[in-house]
């Protein structure tokens, strides 16, 4: 399992109701479920993945997460969880918002555009950075609302927004001492855990 | 009969009839105090009577939903579903397929005979609710000895039936797949309906519905009511597609004759529909899918109605299905959801509207065909169902 997902599963307390937004294949609420006996549902949009949670006995709904979680009721979950989606979204603002009305508590994870990797990239070469890890061009990229440690944390700050955990793993999903000295500039995936 | 039956069909079927004689208490308020069910299985059922799958049919649908009657070119209805090593695979599973009471096709309905009388019940036998099949059905697994269903399945007024039994016998299904239906109609949706019925009732042939004494059928009516139907079953651009301005006679004729492709299609339509289908039954079944609001006993609340529900749910909905459209879908998930229901929910994007429930459109198979991977896995001993099974096909 992604070392991001490793540390969010410590964060999951058993038998608790979770919503995994972009939930991808289901490797993480199906974890979830047969570790932790959690009850939930993951949305997504990408029809593949979709399959694989069905087959993997994932409660999973074809869902544009862009077009908003209107119909799902304040706090009717323990956990609202978004790994690596944050920044496709159109509206980041509005979605950490509406995680926060959903979920008792939110778990978000993202690359870090702050990472010293991306910084050079773009000083030296004047170029968007692409790398292994983000391979688009920006053109083409999915990801349209990059932000940095500092960007979410002032995110957080302006909308009072309460900060529970926070930590980095490197772009492999490893947990290194390093990342952790100086994270803005030496980690590459933020995972933060908040509250309201 | 086709060329040659072929080898992931279920082959030659034969319909059994199962007579009931416990009286059935409607909600209309009337008992029948006997009745007929038309049944098909495909499959065999397993020791533990744990594979069996129940079928619910829509509006026009009946017993045969798979493979083929003796002289028959074309298979059941449901029959790119149905089959060995299909969707619903009849080499793990135990396939009931039935008539509805108040169908046409041989079940006890309008046009079967009234034992009291001798004659035709026409417009005397009852009106059906989705409730009171669901409690026929369940008779019909009893006599079987079906406990519990691994799975009922059901599109538009099949999957409220589906969705019913979830609600009605929590512990006899484990699995309930609701496709292109919804937990209650629409306004919009019942006025197509009453177009459909007055349309009939208005047939000079129609004789207060006692038409089969004076040896006539409401032909011009039911022509009409499957006409309208038809056109809310497709959608603009699946017509657009099939038929663009197409003309049949090439040229405008300045006459009232159909010219246009879709104008002959729908009248050949609603014309063997109308020499197929009995007149009483339209009008009961359209007044079933009317009267279903599994809600209203709920406080009109829907997730308060499914809040003892055990089965797990697949809901599936069509993007240009603007009879069952996907908001009627997303009203059951999202119910579901409040009920804390394990659910999953797919949106098939289809050009062929309501139709799409009964094509093999290919997302739409790989998703169902997951879920039944799901469905087999929670079936207890699931392997020991897969012997025998050509033998039940001579059997049959």
């Amino acid at each position: 399992m992604r070392a991001d997902l490793d540390i969010i599963r410590e964060w999951i307390s058993p038998s608790t109701r979770v919503l995994d937004l972009g939930c991808g294949d289901g490797e993480l609420l199906h974890h979830l479920i047969e570790q932790k006996k959690v009850t939930g549902y993951g949305l997504e949009i990408d029809h593949t993945n979709i399959t694989t949670c069905i087959s993997r006995g994932v409660n999973v709904i074809e869902k544009n997460i862009d077009e908003g979680l209107a119909t799902l009721q304040d706090g009717s979950f323990d956990s609202v969880i978004m790994t690596q989606a944050l920044q496709v979204m159109n509206h980041p603002d509005l979605i950490v918002e509406e995680m926060l009305r959903i979920g008792k508590e939110c778990i978000v994870t993202f690359p870090n555009f702050g990472h010293w990797r991306a910084r050079f990239y773009l000083a030296f070469r004047g170029q968007m950075p692409v790398s292994k890890f983000l391979p688009y061009t920006w053109y083409n990229t999915p990801n349209i609302h990059f932000c940095t440690f500092k960007d979410f944390e002032k995110l957080c700050l302006d909308h009072n927004i309460r900060i529970l955990n926070r930590t980095v793993v490197d772009n492999e999903h490893r947990d290194r001492w390093w990342n952790h000295l100086w994270p803005n500039m030496l980690g590459e995936i933020a995972i933060y855990r908040i509250t309201r | 009969m086709p060329q040659k039956i072929p080898a992931d069909s279920v082959g030659y079927v034969t319909p059994q009839a199962i007579e009931f004689t416990e009286p059935l208490a409607l909600a209309c308020g009337r008992t029948l105090d006997a009745y007929r069910l038309m049944i098909e299985t495909y499959g065999t059922l397993n020791k533990e009577a744990s594979n069996a799958i129940l079928i619910c049919h829509a509006l026009s649908g009946h017993h045969h939903a798979a493979g083929y009657h003796e002289g028959d070119t074309k298979p059941g209805w449901w029959d790119s579903a149905i089959g060995p090593g299909k969707v619903i695979d009849t080499n793990k599973f135990f396939v009931v397929a039935l008539n509805n009471l108040g169908g046409c096709h041989g079940s006890s309905g309008p046009n079967q005979t009234d034992p009291a009388t001798g004659k035709p019940y026409g417009p005397d036998f009852p009106l059906m609710t989705v409730t009171d099949w669901v409690e026929s059905q369940a008779r019909l697994a009893d006599r079987l000895g079906v406990h519990q269903w691994a799975a009922i399945i059901g599109g538009s007024l099949g999957g409220m039936q589906a969705l019913q039994w979830a609600i009605s016998y929590p512990d006899r299904l484990r699995h309930c797949v609701v496709i292109a239906s919804a937990a209650k109609l629409s306004a919009q949706n019942i006025a197509f309906n009453e177009v459909a019925r007055q349309a009939i009732s208005k047939d000079p042939c129609f004789h207060k519905g006692r038409y089969y004494d004076f040896n006539d059928v409401p032909r011009t009516g039911l022509m009409l009511a499957r006409m309208v139907g038809h056109i809310t079953y497709l959608s603009d651009d699946g017509m657009r597609d099939k038929f663009g301005r197409e003309m049949k006679t090439g040229k405008l004729m300045f006459d009232f004759n159909p010219q246009f492709e879709v104008e002959s299609y729908l009248q050949y339509q609603g014309e063997r529909f109308s020499t197929s289908f009995d007149a009483n039954t339209y009008l009961l079944m359209t007044k079933a899918l009317d009267y279903f609001d599994p809600a209203a006993e709920a406080h009109h609340d829907l997730s308060e109605a499914l809040a003892h529900v055990q089965a797990k749910f697949m809901l599936v909905s069509f993007t240009t299905d603007w009879r069952f459209s996907p908001e009627r879908s997303r009203e059951i998930l999202d119910a579901l959801i409040d009920a804390g229901k394990d659910v999953s929910y797919a949106e098939v994007d289809a050009p062929q509207g309501h139709d799409a429930f009964l094509l093999p459109i290919p997302r739409y198979m790989d998703i169902f065909k997951a879920y039944m991977s799901r469905v087999a896995a929670d079936t207890p001993d699931a392997t020991s169902s897969t012997s025998n099974l050509t033998e039940s096909n001579d059997a049959r």
